[in-house]
């Protein structure tokens, strides 16, 4: 279980975090949304320690990772995988070679049992026919499985995804939802995934919760959030830019 | 950046070496370096025997030219112009690479899978500049004054014999201790500040450019000004 409490994040004057408080239950799959850099993505980094908050805890399995020096943090950061938004592959290796690569560094399989882990993995991503190739040959898509591939080869505990569907297509987009309801029941892993395409949202969330003004300033399913009568949660979701003036264009064509 | 240098020399020795990582570096910053570097070093010896022999020429001292080019290429002007062209080609390289892979995030998925970027991406960059420079910095001596000679005795007539057997007579072992010495520690000061500024890149491509303009500036102007106080120190306690 992933508890966050009183987490709060500035860089430089700009106040990011405000004091986020969220809970992330084992086998639970939690979407955060919110706009366009609201902190989604480095309330994600945060999880694993990639950043290290002004205030406030991560607890991971009853740790508080916050007062870690970043030598402690290497094991804690090996219960994790982690989508990046751009994929983050190592330009200079293959795929085959950057799906490998986290097993390589832990050094406990021989490179028969990698080849043989990692062709299994780019099977599940349906990306075994381009394992040769490096990043810069695959297109958007590609990457984001290939990344998706590498961040759940360790078979980790919890995977975090960052806008795991953005930029790609609304059927590649589909692609990659699957492939995470089917780590998720496949794995058991419990998941934290960050994005503004509420599609995906709808799809692969347990709960969602949605960021403002660096707070949570709502939780709950799928089918809560949509219910959920609040004018900021209800513009965001919807997708309008003025609600006010929605309204008033909506009673217009009533009349 | 000190920060980062202790952090480099401690990882090095408490962490297992990463061998594979290391001879890539050290191929790429000393094999592909070495024609730029004889380049220079052959130039820059021809170019220091044109001049020396044609001031020592009006004194009738023209067989002083070898021990001249001998003294100057091994003490001073193969360790910096060889590190200010590693520096050039190497250190813009390393800040680019690096400042590109944080910008992207690559290093931060570095970080997410338990794997430090100065154990995995700094520390082999260090090693090998530490190990590569002093040798591309002998073979610039070497050629140097190769090439010295070559323009001394065979176009402008100066006698072998002298020119080698003064070399030999005022150039001693200290002098060649001193120039490898010297770009022990410029590699050392190169491969610190190039990492330093990649890590340190700030955000896109102008964030890349900078820290490259970046790296390869400090890290000549840190060659050029730690290279009096290395001479000096180095005359105080080996005195020519």
């Amino acid at each position: 279980m992933i508890q966050i409490h009183g987490l709060r994040k500035s860089f430089d004057s700009l106040e990011v975090l405000r004091g986020v408080d969220l809970e992330i239950p084992d086998r639970e799959t939690v979407v955060v949304i919110g706009r366009s850099g609201c902190g989604k993505s480095v309330l994600l980094k945060h999880l694993c320690g990639l950043l290290k908050p002004d205030a406030g805890s991560v607890v991971v399995d009853d740790v508080d990772i916050v007062p870690m020096p970043e030598d402690a943090l290497a094991p804690v950061r090996r219960k994790f995988g982690f989508l990046f938004q751009g994929a983050a592959l190592f330009d200079s290796m293959t795929l085959f070679d950057n799906v490998a690569f986290p097993l390589r560094e832990e050094r406990k399989l021989s490179e028969d049992e990698v080849t043989k882990r990692v062709e299994e993995v780019l099977g599940v991503v349906d990306l075994l026919k381009a394992k040769d190739k490096k990043p810069a040959e695959l297109s958007g898509g590609m990457r984001k499985r290939a990344g998706l591939a590498r961040a759940f080869v360790m078979l980790p505990k919890y995977l975090l995804y960052d806008e795991p569907t953005t930029g790609l297509d609304p059927v590649r987009g589909d692609t990659i939802n699957n492939l995470i309801l089917r780590l998720r029941d496949r794995y058991q892993v419990t998941s934290v995934a960050v994005t503004h395409d509420m599609a995906s949202a709808y799809k692969i969330a347990d709960r969602i919760a949605m960021l403002h003004d660096g707070r949570i300033h709502a939780v709950g399913t799928p089918q809560e959030i949509q219910a959920n009568p609040d004018p900021i949660v209800q513009q965001f979701i919807r997708g309008v830019a003025d609600p006010v003036q929605e309204v008033h264009s909506g009673t217009a064509a009533v009349h | 950046m000190v920060m980062l240098f202790a952090d480099i020399l401690k990882t090095a020795f408490t962490r297992r070496p990463r061998w594979a990582e290391t001879i890539e570096q050290t191929y790429k910053i000393g094999w592909q370096s070495q024609p730029v570097v004889l380049i220079t070093g052959a130039f820059t010896g021809m170019v220091f025997a044109v001049q020396t022999l044609l001031q020592f020429h009006k004194v009738k001292m023209d067989t002083a030219v070898g021990p001249v080019v001998s003294i100057a290429m091994v003490r001073e002007l193969a360790p910096v112009l060889t590190a200010l062209m590693v520096a050039g080609r190497v250190g813009a390289a390393i800040a680019a690479e690096l400042g590109t892979m944080k910008v992207t995030e690559q290093l931060d998925a570095l970080r997410a899978m338990g794997t430090a970027p100065v154990d995995y991406l700094a520390v082999p960059r260090f090693v090998a500049l530490v190990v590569a420079l002093p040798l591309l910095t002998a073979e610039a001596m070497a050629f140097g004054i190769y090439c010295g000679y070559l323009v001394a005795v065979h176009l402008k007539g100066v006698d072998a014999a002298y020119f080698v057997s003064n070399m030999f007579k005022f150039t001693g072992a200290q002098d060649v201790i001193s120039g490898l010495v010297k770009s022990t520690c410029f590699g050392m000061f190169i491969a610190s500040i190039s990492c330093y500024k990649g890590f340190n890149a700030g955000e896109g491509a102008e964030g890349v450019g900078r820290a490259t303009t970046q790296a390869v500036v400090v890290s000549s102007l840190t060659v050029l000004v730690s290279n009096y106080f290395i001479a000096e120190l180095f005359n105080a306690i080996i005195p020519a």
